[in-house]
């Protein structure tokens, strides 16, 4: 490794750390937790971190971060995204445990706020995109339809969370809330675009 | 006369006071004859505690939630009537016994009970507003206020005989 690349590297690395530091440190110094009991506020900042973690899962599938092999870069993406369903899964909980009612509203699609629909949407595809992921060899799918379903399953969970998390007033601070977003979206946007995914779809992705 | 065009912001300005009337109930009987019943809102009854107590305030204090009673048709105000009040506040979580309380509407259906200061809160900033008392059909209402950082919520009630 010379110099220069050893920088790019450094520089790689210190931006995505902080790219995923600022949101989550700022969430942490909102003036809101000082009303919220720990279990409503574990609830939130499992929500932030599992959108952070959505900026690492096309970096890592996409082999964006230096200094990882792309067996390394698979192998990683897989426990990110084991993280994820546990993030989802305590994020829901712990809003279950803060106010059962809100949350039995929203997962039987009967809440009065619009993010929630966006944030069922992506839990669902959560699920499914691990599912689907744990379920890989068993399925037997050609490599090329398996990685379709799974892209399209992160494709719903991108949406869904960042539309989810844009239209919340809660503990992310609104700039680095955006910034995130914006990463999120593009990362993913990129990787689609680098492995091109919708090949089986598109004519000219076939010819190619 | 002089002719005016209705502008995009004259239209989105018109279409949001009906927005807003139409969440917190009419708030003018400019014709009474035809005046409906405020509808219960999707999530309203979340956390509600039956029977909260009259209070003079709830806790400390620092936020006002205002609103009317008033009958549906003819819009005449309703006095004595009991809403109940509760919220996530600077104070408590919508389900603490703290964070509720009740008040009565005056002889001209007014009814203003101070509380503490609402903060945001699965999601929103937003308070939930109960009758249930009997006379008239219970109304469960959820209003969002437009800003976090307001001091006050109007809320409106037109009910029907039960």
């Amino acid at each position: 490794m010379n110099g220069n690349s050893r920088t790019r590297t450094i520089l790689i690395w210190a931006i995505l750390a902080a790219a995923l530091a600022v949101p989550i440190g700022a969430a942490a110094a909102s003036p809101l937790l000082a009303w919220r009991q720990p279990v409503y506020i574990v609830a939130g900042f499992a929500g932030v971190i599992a959108m952070a973690l959505l900026l690492i899962q096309p970096l890592l599938a996409g082999g964006y971060l230096p200094g990882l092999s792309a067996f390394q870069g698979r192998y990683l993406h897989r426990w990110v995204g084991a993280c994820l369903v546990g993030a989802v899964v305590v994020h829901v909980g712990a809003l279950w445990i803060t106010s059962p009612p809100d949350v039995v509203d929203v997962l039987l699609f009967r809440s009065p706020t619009p993010f929630s629909v966006w944030g069922v949407l992506a839990m669902w595809a959560v699920f499914a995109a691990a599912i689907l992921a744990a379920l890989r060899q068993r399925l037997q799918l050609r490599l090329r339809t398996w990685r379709l379903v799974h892209t399209s399953f992160a494709v719903v969970i991108v949406t869904g969370t960042v539309v989810h998390a844009l239209l919340i007033e809660g503990t992310m601070e609104t700039v680095s809330k955006i910034v995130l977003s914006v990463l999120v979206v593009g990362a993913t946007a990129k990787v689609l675009a680098d492995l091109r995914i919708w090949t089986l779809w598109t004519r000219r992705g076939a010819k190619r | 006369m002089t002719t005016q065009f209705l502008s995009r912001r004259a239209l989105l300005a018109a279409g949001g006071a009906v927005l807003v009337s139409g969440v917190s109930g009419f708030r003018v009987p400019a014709q009474a004859n035809g005046l409906a019943a405020t509808k219960t809102m999707r999530g309203g009854a979340n956390n509600y505690r039956p029977g909260a107590p009259i209070v003079e305030r709830i806790g400390g204090g620092g936020f006002w939630m205002t609103g009317t009673v008033r009958r549906a048709g003819d819009g005449a105000p309703l006095a004595s009537q009991r809403i109940q009040i509760w919220a996530h506040t600077t104070e408590g979580h919508e389900r603490d016994p703290q964070s509720h309380g009740a008040t009565l509407s005056d002889a001209n259906g007014e009814f203003r009970l101070e509380m503490p200061q609402i903060v945001p809160a699965f999601g929103q900033p937003h308070g939930h507003l109960a009758y249930d008392s009997g006379d008239f059909k219970t109304v469960f209402l959820r209003p969002i206020m437009p800003s976090a950082q307001d001091t006050s919520l109007e809320v409106h009630f037109v009910l029907e005989p039960a």
